[in-house]
C-alpha cells in the first residue's frame, strides 16, 4: 500500500504559458483514438433515417411493409409507433429544444429533409437499402424559402441579447455628418460541416440508458435527452471521448433520439450516424444575414452615427436569430447609436449557433462599413479604428473589464508592415493581379459559466482530474491538464484529465468560447484545495483523496461589466482581373484574448478560426433551389470549405491580456479568430481592385461582373 | 436459387491476412471500421469528396469510401494503424505530432496517408499543378510549400490546421528515411514561415 504524498514535491516552474503537444496526440496520429461511431458493441443493430422530400405538407402514408420484408431489417420507426417525447423544457443553455430532435411525433414537414423514418437493420448496407425502398406519401403545400430583406413577415427577435437597441437621432447626426456610409451587405447561408458526421450509438445497460455520442458537452445532451425521454438524468449517460469537431453544431440532434428511440425498442445497442448530405438539414446551419449598416462621422473620423439592422432566417417549427447586430454594442459608439435583429420564418430547417454567431457575418458587415469610413474620411483604417475606441460599453454603459484592441492594432500594423501601405486603391499589379491589403478589428465575449470538477490525489502520487468537459479540436484536454498540473503544483506528466462523461458532473459545454475557461475555473478550485488537503500532511488511502469543486458562487459573483477578447486582422490579397478569382496571399491576426494556456494549441486554434474567415470570404455559400425548398449540392464538393491549397501562411499571435477576474486569467479563443477576418479580406479586394464586395462569397463571377475601378496599365 | 450478394474474400492489410464474407456493396472504407475493426480510416463523407478515408493501396493513396472490398482483394492496403514501425511513430506522424498538425484529429489519419504517399509521389518526379517545370528531365520540383498545399488539397480539414499541415509534411519529408526506405526523399527544404 503506497503512501506516497506531494508534501516533499517542490513547485515546478508553471506549465500554464507553455506549449506542450496534445495529451491524446499520439492516438490521433496512429488511429488510436476511438470516435463515436467507433466504439465497439456486440450485438449492434443499424439506424438509418429517412427524410422529407417535400419542403412542406403533410405525412398521408408510411408503408413499411417492402422494408420490413427485406433481409436483416429490424423495424421502421414513424410518427405511427415512435414513442411520446417531451418538448417542453428550458435546458442547460436556458433555451428551449428546436423541435426538430422531437423526432416522429406528428404528421406534419416543416421542410425540406425533415426526419419522417429510422430504419434498422442488422447492418448499415441493409438498413440503407430499406430506407431508399420506403414509401412515403405526402400531401403537399406551397412552401415559402424566398429570403429576402423585403419579406414582409420579418419581426423582431430577442435571443442571448435584446433585439433592439437605440439612442439619439440618426437621421439629425447623419445629415450633421461630414462623411455618410450607407450600405446593405449580405452573408449566405453556411454550413458547419464537421469532419466527423454527428453519430451516437444508445443501448440500455442494466436499467441504465447509455448514450456513446459525439458532442460538445456530454452532461448537455445528458439533460435533453433526460427531459426528452422524461426520465431521471441519473438513469442516462452520456460519453463522448473524442469529438470530430463541433462548431456549435452538436448539441442534441435527431441521431442520438433515434438511437435511443430504436435501442428502446428493440433492446439491443443501436448506432446511427448521419451522412454528410444529411448533415446539410438535421444539424443547424448559419442563416443568411441582410445587414444595413449607416455610418456618419465628423471630418476627424468620429463617429456621430451608427446603425446596423441584421435580418436572418428562422425556421416555422422554432425561433432562433443570428444576432449579427450585436457586434456594434461592444465596438464603437456614437450620439446616435441604434441596432436591432430581426428574423423572418420560412419553410427551411432552423439555424443554429455556428461559430461566432452574430460576430462572425455582423463583423463583415460593420468592419466593411468602417473601411468605407476609413475611405470617405481619407483617415487610416486603423487609425480610424483607434479614434473610435470606446470608454464605456456603448449601449451597457458598463465599464470594461479589459480593453486591449489598441495594442493588437498596434502589433499587427507593425508586423505586417501597415505604415508602408499606399491606401489608394487599385495601384499595385503583378501580371493579371491586382493586389491589395486589407484590416478589420475584432471581438468577442468572453463569459464563463458553472462548471463542476472532481480531483484526485491518487496513492501512486499521481493525480486524476474528472469533468464533463468537451476536446471538440481546441486543445481542452491538454489545456486542462496543464491548468491542474500548476494548481496542484506539479508537473502535467502527472495529472490525467479524464472528459466527455456526464457522469463527471455538471459542467459547461464547448461553446460561446466559454468551455475552457469555465472547465480550468471548477479545476483550479478543486485542484487548489486538494493541494490544500494535502499540504495537511495526512497520508493517502487506496481510493484516493477526492476534492469536488463547484464554480457557481464564484461565476455567479462576477460584477457586470462589459468582458471582451479583442483582435487585429489583416490580409494581403491578389486579384486575378482575367478570372476574377480572389487568392488570400498572407494573413495575420493578433489578438487580445486572455492569457493562453497553451501557445502550440492556442495558435492552431486562433489560424482556425481565420481560415474559417478565408473560407467564409471566399468559397462557403449554401444555395438553396426555390422550386423544391431544398439544397442544390448538399454536399462537399457542392458546399466549398477551404483546402490546402486556398490556405496561405497565416499567422496569428497575441499581446499580453489576462483577464483580471479569472482564476487563471483565461478569456477563452474558439471563435475570435473568425471575427474580422471576412471584412479584412473583402477590404483588401477592395484595395486591389477599387470596387466594393458587399455579398459574401467574393465569387469569381462577382468579381468579374464589378470589374474594377483600376486604372488601364 | 437467387444470386449471392456476398462473398469470402481474403483482404491483405498492414501485412495481415484478414479473411471475411462480405456483402458486395460493402465499402473497402465500411469494411475496415465495421468488420475488422480498424477505425482508425475516417469517414467523412462517404462520396469521394474530403479524403478523411485515406488509405494506401498497392502504395498509393487511395479514398476507401469510393472502393468496394471485394475489389480489393489481392491488393496491398495499408491504413493509419500500419504507418508506424511498432512503437516508432513514421515521421510524418512525429511531426503531425511535434507540430500540431491537427485539431479534432478526424481528419488527419487521411492526411498522414495521404501525405505519406505524396511524399514518395514527389520523390518519384510527379509533377502537380504548382510544378513550374514539368518537363521529366526537370526532376523532381524543389518541395514547396505551395506544392506541398497543392498536392494536399484532396484531405479537408475543417478545423484549419492546413499551415501546421504543410509544416508538418515538409518537415517529415526531409526527415531520415526509415529502415524501410519508405520515406527520405532527396529534396530542397524551404521554409514555411
Amino acid at each position: 500500500m503506497s503512501t506516497a504524498t506531494t508534501r516533499a514535491t517542490p513547485a515546478p516552474a508553471g506549465s500554464v504559458g507553455t506549449a506542450r503537444t496534445r495529451v491524446e496526440g499520439r492516438d490521433k496520429v496512429t488511429g488510436a483514438a476511438r470516435y463515436a461511431g467507433e466504439v465497439p458493441f456486440a450485438d449492434l443493430a443499424h439506424g438509418w433515417l429517412v427524410l422529407s422530400t417535400v419542403a412542406r405538407g403533410r405525412i398521408l402514408s408510411i408503408d413499411s411493409g417492402a422494408a420490413l420484408a427485406l433481409p436483416g431489417v429490424l423495424t421502421v420507426l414513424h410518427h405511427g409507433n415512435a414513442p411520446r417525447v417531451d418538448v417542453d423544457f428550458v435546458g442547460l443553455l436556458g433555451t428551449r429544444p428546436d423541435p426538430t430532435c422531437a423526432l416522429f411525433q406528428h404528421d406534419r414537414v416543416p421542410h425540406m429533409g425533415w426526419p419522417v423514418a429510422l430504419v434498422v437493420a442488422e447492418t448499415s448496407e441493409q438498413a440503407r437499402e430499406a430506407a431508399e425502398t420506403l414509401v412515403v406519401q405526402y400531401e403537399k403545400e406551397d412552401h415559402d424559402v424566398a429570403f429576402s430583406a423585403a419579406h414582409p413577415d420579418a419581426y423582431a427577435m430577442d435571443g442571448v441579447m435584446p433585439a433592439v437597441t437605440g439612442k439619439g437621432d440618426l437621421d439629425a447626426e447623419i445629415a450633421a455628418s461630414a462623411t455618410v456610409v450607407d450600405a446593405e451587405y449580405t452573408t449566405p447561408e453556411e454550413h458547419h460541416n464537421p469532419m466527423e458526421p454527428h453519430a451516437a450509438t444508445a443501448r440500455w445497460d442494466d436499467g441504465r440508458l447509455e448514450v456513446v455520442d459525439s458532442n460538445q458537452g456530454a452532461g448537455w445532451v445528458q439533460g435533453e435527452l433526460a427531459k426528452l425521454f422524461q426520465m431521471d438524468p441519473s438513469a442516462v449517460r452520456v460519453r463522448s471521448e473524442h469529438v470530430g469537431g463541433g462548431f456549435g453544431s452538436k448539441g442534441v440532434r435527431a441521431h442520438q433520439v433515434a438511437a435511443v428511440m430504436a435501442a428502446t425498442a428493440l433492446q439491443r445497442p443501436v448506432r446511427v450516424v448521419l451522412t454528410r448530405r444529411q448533415m446539410f438539414t438535421l444539424i443547424g446551419y448559419r442563416s443568411p444575414t441582410v445587414q444595413q449598416v449607416r455610418l456618419g462621422a465628423d471630418a476627424d473620423g468620429r463617429l456621430r452615427a451608427l446603425e446596423h439592422r441584421s435580418l436572418s432566417v428562422t425556421s416555422t417549427v422554432h425561433e432562433f436569430v443570428e444576432p449579427a447586430a450585436g457586434v456594434a454594442r461592444a465596438m464603437y459608439d456614437a450620439d446616435a447609436h441604434h441596432t436591432a435583429n430581426r428574423v423572418v420564418r420560412l419553410d427551411v430547417p432552423t439555424p443554429t449557433w455556428m461559430r461566432a454567431p452574430g460576430e462572425a457575418p455582423g463583423s463583415f458587415a460593420l468592419e466593411s462599413a468602417l473601411d468605407e469610413l476609413a475611405e470617405g474620411c481619407g483617415i487610416d483604417p486603423v487609425e480610424l479604428r483607434l479614434r473610435n475606441e470606446p470608454d464605456r460599453g456603448p449601449v451597457s454603459g458598463l465599464p470594461f473589464a479589459s480593453h486591449n484592441l489598441r495594442a493588437c492594432f498596434q502589433e499587427g500594423a507593425r508586423r505586417f508592415g501597415w505604415a508602408e501601405r499606399d491606401p489608394r486603391p487599385g495601384l499595385r499589379r503583378e501580371g493579371r493581379w491586382l493586389l491589395g491589403t486589407g484590416t478589420a478589428a475584432a471581438s468577442f465575449p468572453a463569459g464563463a459559466a458553472p462548471s463542476t470538477a472532481v480531483a484526485t490525489a491518487e496513492p501512486d502520487g499521481s493525480f486524476t482530474v474528472r469533468i464533463a468537459a468537451a476536446d471538440i479540436g481546441t486543445g481542452a484536454r491538454t489545456a486542462l491538464t496543464q491548468v491542474a498540473a500548476d494548481a496542484l503544483a506539479v508537473p502535467p506528466d502527472r495529472v490525467r484529465v479524464r472528459i466527455g462523461d456526464s457522469d463527471f458532473g455538471p459542467a459547461m459545454i464547448a461553446g460561446g468560447s466559454m468551455g475552457t475557461r469555465s472547465w480550468a475555473w471548477a479545476v483550479t478550485a478543486a485542484a487548489e484545495e486538494l493541494r490544500e488537503r494535502l499540504a495537511l500532511g495526512s497520508d493517502i488511502p487506496a481510493e484516493g483523496i477526492t476534492v469536488r469543486s463547484d464554480t457557481s458562487a464564484a461565476v455567479g459573483a462576477l460584477a457586470r461589466k462589459e468582458r471582451h477578447a479583442y483582435g487585429a486582422q489583416f490580409a494581403e490579397v491578389a486579384v486575378d482581373v482575367t478570372t476574377g478569382e480572389v487568392r488570400v496571399r498572407r494573413m495575420l491576426g493578433v489578438f487580445a484574448a486572455g492569457r493562453i494556456v497553451n501557445p502550440l494549441t492556442a495558435r492552431s486554434q486562433l489560424t482556425g478560426g481565420m481560415i474559417w474567415g478565408i473560407s467564409m470570404a471566399l468559397h462557403e455559400e449554401s444555395v438553396r433551389d426555390p422550386a423544391t425548398g431544398g439544397h442544390v449540392g448538399a454536399d462537399l464538393a457542392g458546399y466549398h470549405v477551404a483546402t490546402h491549397a486556398d490556405v496561405p501562411l497565416v499567422e496569428a499571435d497575441w499581446v499580453d491580456d489576462p483577464d483580471p477576474d479569472d482564476p487563471v486569467g483565461i478569456k477563452g479563443i474558439g471563435e475570435i479568430g473568425i471575427v474580422g477576418a471576412a471584412a479584412a479580406i473583402a477590404n483588401a479586394v477592395w484595395h486591389a481592385t477599387g470596387v466594393r464586395h458587399r455579398h459574401l462569397p467574393i465569387r469569381p463571377d462577382r468579381v468579374l461582373a464589378a470589374g474594377t475601378g483600376a486604372p488601364r496599365a | 436459387m437467387a444470386p449471392s450478394t456476398s462473398s469470402a474474400i481474403t483482404l491483405n492489410i498492414n501485412g495481415e491476412k484478414y479473411p471475411l464474407s462480405v456483402d458486395h456493396r460493402t465499402t473497402l472504407l465500411d469494411a475496415l471500421r465495421e468488420r475488422l475493426d480498424l477505425t482508425g480510416t475516417k469517414k467523412g463523407c462517404d462520396q469521394g469528396q474530403c479524403g478523411a478515408c485515406t488509405v494506401l493501396v498497392d502504395g498509393r493513396r487511395a479514398v476507401s469510401c469510393l472502393q468496394l472490398a471485394v475489389a480489393a482483394e489481392g491488393r496491398e492496403i495499408t491504413t493509419i494503424e500500419g504507418v508506424a514501425e511498432g512503437e516508432r511513430l513514421h515521421p510524418v506522424q512525429q511531426a503531425f505530432l511535434d507540430l500540431d498538425g491537427y485539431q479534432c484529429g478526424y481528419c488527419t489519419p487521411g492526411q498522414i496517408c495521404s501525405a505519406v504517399a505524396m511524399i514518395e509521389e514527389h520523390a518519384a518526379g510527379w509533377p502537380s499543378a504548382a510544378t513550374d517545370d514539368v518537363r521529366p528531365e526537370a526532376g523532381p520540383p524543389s518541395l514547396t510549400a505551395d506544392e506541398i498545399r497543392e498536392r494536399m488539397s484532396g484531405n479537408l480539414c475543417r478545423c484549419g490546421a492546413y499551415a501546421s499541415i504543410v509544416q508538418a509534411v515538409a518537415r517529415a519529408a526531409s526527415a531520415p528515411a526509415r529502415s524501410d526506405g519508405r520515406t527520405g526523399v532527396a529534396h530542397t527544404e524551404e521554409t514555411v514561415a
